[in-house]
């Protein structure tokens, strides 16, 4: 970052001083309603391009840390930011900036669908919405298993089949299937980083 | 049975899985669908589908879905306290594992755990989608929608929502 400090550069480097609780607060609440169908992109041009408050290296660092802990990964993301940038304080103050108004929206969605959900029109527009809603879904799992098909990874692709027939098919419960596969495909993976590396 | 309180239950259901959502939101789908329909009768299988189409309609993150559950258990408190113990559990792990790994590119373990877990979490997102189409895609046409969706979002950019609300429509107008 030192070495590039040419004085007539547009760009400045990260902001000065740590954001206000409210700002990150605001900042997060602003990001997740504009997030529909996902937040992640927003969080990226707030926090990187818009206020500066972390860099791209620092934003792609912490958010494969978030990506490979359980969880929802944003909301895993907010609480780690906000606590970076102003200790414990600041990460409440992320977590409930990013969670705080959608969730009184949909709670208002839950009591609006409890009490008018029956009604045959709403009833079709929500079948016609799910319906698309499933065609996303099968585009995000097409685009993921992409690269691991380009590599011809074939227990890449065992395990998925595997955790895909024992949860979609025979319906067994999460935390048995992946006590077992979690195990499994980290010593494969291990084995097979260490026979490259040898 | 105060020591069986809808609330406590949600609270424990929830807490627990996302400590096993390895790839976020969408692949605690079929888990949250096991629970909710098969095993605790919270809602019918059309519900749950009308939530995850809901939660998915809805800005903010995907994993809201549990707040529509916890409502339908328990109502405003329920919808709370889902939201809370699917949210808070893995926020502080995350927040004492960032304390604890101040450098985490210097250690090969996270790209070793998360190579491991990528294969993992698209099974369970593939997963996802077959429970939900197999209560959705109950007509040709349906089918044709979601198979229609998947292919236009897989070749473009186009934003989501514009397909939300398309099927919105094509619903609204009997078709689907």
């Amino acid at each position: 970052m030192s070495s590039d400090s040419a004085p007539a550069v547009q760009e400045p480097d990260l902001a000065t001083a740590p954001p206000s609780l409210v700002a990150l607060f605001l900042a997060f609440a602003r990001m997740s309603l504009a997030g529909f169908g996902g937040v992640l992109m927003f969080a990226r041009r707030a926090l990187v391009e818009q206020h500066r408050w972390m860099t791209a290296d620092e934003f792609n660092e912490t958010f494969a840390l978030c990506h490979f802990l359980p969880g929802p990964n944003i909301v895993n993301l907010s609480m780690v930011f906000g606590s970076r940038l102003r200790g414990v304080a600041g990460g409440v103050a992320a977590f409930a900036g990013l969670l705080l108004p959608p969730t009184l929206i949909m709670t208002a969605l839950a009591i609006a669908y409890a009490r008018f959900g029956d009604i045959e029109v709403l009833r079709r527009i929500l079948a016609g919405i799910s319906c698309a809603a499933v065609g996303l879904l099968i585009a995000v799992v097409f685009r993921m298993m992409t690269p691991l098909l380009k590599r011809a990874d074939p227990l890449a692709a065992i395990l998925m089949l595997g955790v895909f027939l024992a949860i979609g098919v025979l319906r067994m419960p999460l935390q048995a299937v992946l006590l077992v596969a979690i195990p499994v495909s980290m010593s494969v993976t291990y084995f097979l980083r260490r026979k490259v590396a040898a | 049975m105060t020591s069986h309180s809808p609330i406590w239950s949600l609270i424990s259901t929830f807490g627990l899985m996302s400590l096993f959502a390895v790839g976020g939101a969408a692949a605690a789908v079929p888990e949250m669908h096991r629970i909710a329909v098969e095993v605790h009768h919270w809602m019918t299988d059309k519900q749950f589908t009308d939530a995850y189409a809901i939660a998915q309609l809805s800005p903010g993150p995907n994993v809201l879905i549990v707040t529509l559950i916890g409502y339908a258990v328990a109502g405003i408190p329920g919808a709370l306290a889902a939201t809370l113990a699917m949210c808070l559990p893995t926020a502080l792990l995350a927040y004492f594992v960032s304390r604890l790994l101040n450098r985490p590119s210097q250690s090969r373990w996270p790209g070793l755990i998360q190579a491991a877990l990528v294969p993992l979490s698209i099974g369970l997102m593939a997963a996802s989608a077959l429970i939900l189409a197999q209560s959705t895609d109950r007509s040709i046409a349906a089918l044709l929608l979601t198979a229609m969706v998947a292919v236009v979002a897989s070749v473009s950019r186009v934003n989501p929502l514009w397909l939300l609300l398309a099927g919105g429509v094509l619903g609204f107008a009997g078709i689907v």
